[in-house]
């Protein structure tokens, strides 16, 4: 059985934009083969490494477990919406500086994951960094230098300018 | 082999009523799905065996917690995350935000649904204990009408449950008298983020004097399905904190568990973590003084 494509509409990185794709298409599929967003990485398929992890509606979500038709409408933000005319953004620099970043697979997901935190909570301490990122698995870093890229994340950037950054609702 | 997109209908009547209608219209032909934190996994390994998919995401009569004076009504498809930052419910029944926290990442919570939990039915599923010990009550819809039954009846065997081919689960009730409850609630998995509980206990109870006056105990991966503990709560109801009272828990909770081996864990250590969680439970009822 083929099922009948649908058209789908919805904002990316701000922008608006629609695809044809059959409605259980995962959103992560649709983001990589239909707008050539790479960015988002695919690693376990099934919700567990948070490689895929984009924001929608200003929730964060393996978009990977997310069929493109429940996105309609929404409001979706990856990696790719993160620097803006080459400047890298807060939380990447941070990475960056901090060594927070090695093969980087795992890195488009650590950044939306931060991003998400730091929406919710400007300030975190280690323990709510470790719960917001328990669902994001780096095999490089050991993860501290992770941890420690989102504290001097939430230090440099200014309150006002994370939740910008993150299209807090 | 990986889920082909094609081989799959998802449709989205948009409201409860359009859900519903379909649902009538050709009873067990279709699958609601929610958030997708299960299905989507079985789909991505391409054993995903139901072909016509019903979307329930995002329809604003499903996702609500109301709170009346004697009760909270939790819409099926309210999201763990929507639980975890509730103010009623993290004063007066603090077992569901735990229990919340624990199922996944910030990214499963923010899409897996209470309503998807229970369908589901894993007997591991971490938010069926502090239901199960708060007297939570289900409320299913059809198009024939509603009926409002204990959660405790809800589940008839492994991943099986009292749901018609054209009903849907669409609240679950709480009632409001457990805020001064003593309330316990432990799960032991392989680590701490992110694992399927190899075991939990949820225990609500209320000391009359020195005595137990009223206690419940549930448990997840104890039997095919979440269950209360009823024998083990009788084995110590109206006894008096005391060891040889734990001793009488311990014995009626390893003769009424059925846990089973699996890849996760084994029946005998699952057995022996359950009693020592009672054991947990029974102590710091004995160590923090009378119910609140």
């Amino acid at each position: 059985m083929n099922a009948a494509w649908a058209a789908i509409h919805f904002t990316i990185n701000g922008k608006a934009c629609a695809v044809q794709a059959p409605p259980m298409k995962r959103l992560l599929d649709v983001l990589r083969e239909d707008l050539r967003l790479t960015g988002t990485k695919e690693g376990c398929g099934e919700g567990e490494c948070g490689s895929c992890s984009v924001r929608m509606n200003g929730e964060l979500v393996n978009s990977c477990l997310v069929p493109v038709l429940q996105a309609e409408g929404a409001d979706v933000q990856t990696v790719e919406g993160f620097a803006t005319n080459g400047i890298l953004h807060p939380i990447q620099q941070a990475f960056l500086d901090c060594g927070g970043a090695q093969c980087g697979i795992c890195t488009p997901g650590m950044l939306v994951a931060t991003a998400q935190l730091l929406a919710r909570n400007p300030h975190p301490n280690l323990a709510e960094i470790r719960e917001g990122l328990a669902g994001n698995l780096c095999r490089c870093t050991g993860f501290m230098r992770i941890f420690e890229s989102v504290l001097a994340a939430a230090t440099r950037a200014p309150e006002s300018e994370a939740k910008k950054a993150s299209h807090a609702r | 082999m990986r889920g082909n997109a094609e081989a799959h209908e998802l449709i989205a009547p948009g409201t409860l009523p359009a859900v519903l209608d379909l649902l009538a219209s050709a009873p067990g032909e279709w699958t609601p799905i929610a958030g997708g934190t299960e299905l989507m996994v079985a789909f991505a390994a391409g054993r995903l065996g139901a072909r016509k998919l019903v979307n329930l995401w995002g329809i604003p009569d499903l996702r609500f917690i109301e709170v009346t004076t004697e009760n909270i009504a939790i819409g099926a498809c309210t999201t763990f995350v929507d639980l975890r930052a509730h103010s009623v419910l993290a004063a007066e029944l603090p077992l569901i935000a735990k229990s919340a926290s624990w199922i996944g990442s910030v990214a499963n919570q923010s899409r897996a649904t209470v309503g998807g939990n229970l369908v589901n039915g894993s007997p591991a599923a971490d938010s069926s204990p502090a239901l199960l010990v708060y007297d939570a009550e289900v409320e299913l819809v059809s198009r024939r009408g509603r009926r409002r039954i204990s959660y405790a009846e809800f589940h008839t065997g492994y991943k099986r449950n009292v749901l018609a081919a054209d009903e849907l689960l669409y609240a679950v009730h709480l009632p409001r008298r457990f805020a001064h409850h003593r309330q316990y609630l432990r799960k032991v998995g392989t680590r701490r983020a992110m694992a399927v509980s190899k075991v939990a206990l949820a225990a609500t109870a209320l000391l009359d004097g020195e005595l137990i006056g009223e206690i419940r105990l549930a448990a997840a991966s104890l039997a095919p399905f979440p269950t209360r503990l009823y024998k083990t709560e009788s084995a110590l109801l109206g006894q008096p904190i005391a060891k040889e009272t734990t001793e009488a828990g311990r014995r009626a909770l390893l003769a009424e568990a059925q846990p089973i081996d699996d890849i996760r864990s084994t029946a005998e250590y699952r057995r022996r973590v359950a009693a020592n969680l009672l054991q947990e439970f029974l102590l710091e009822l004995s160590t923090e003084g009378p119910s609140r």
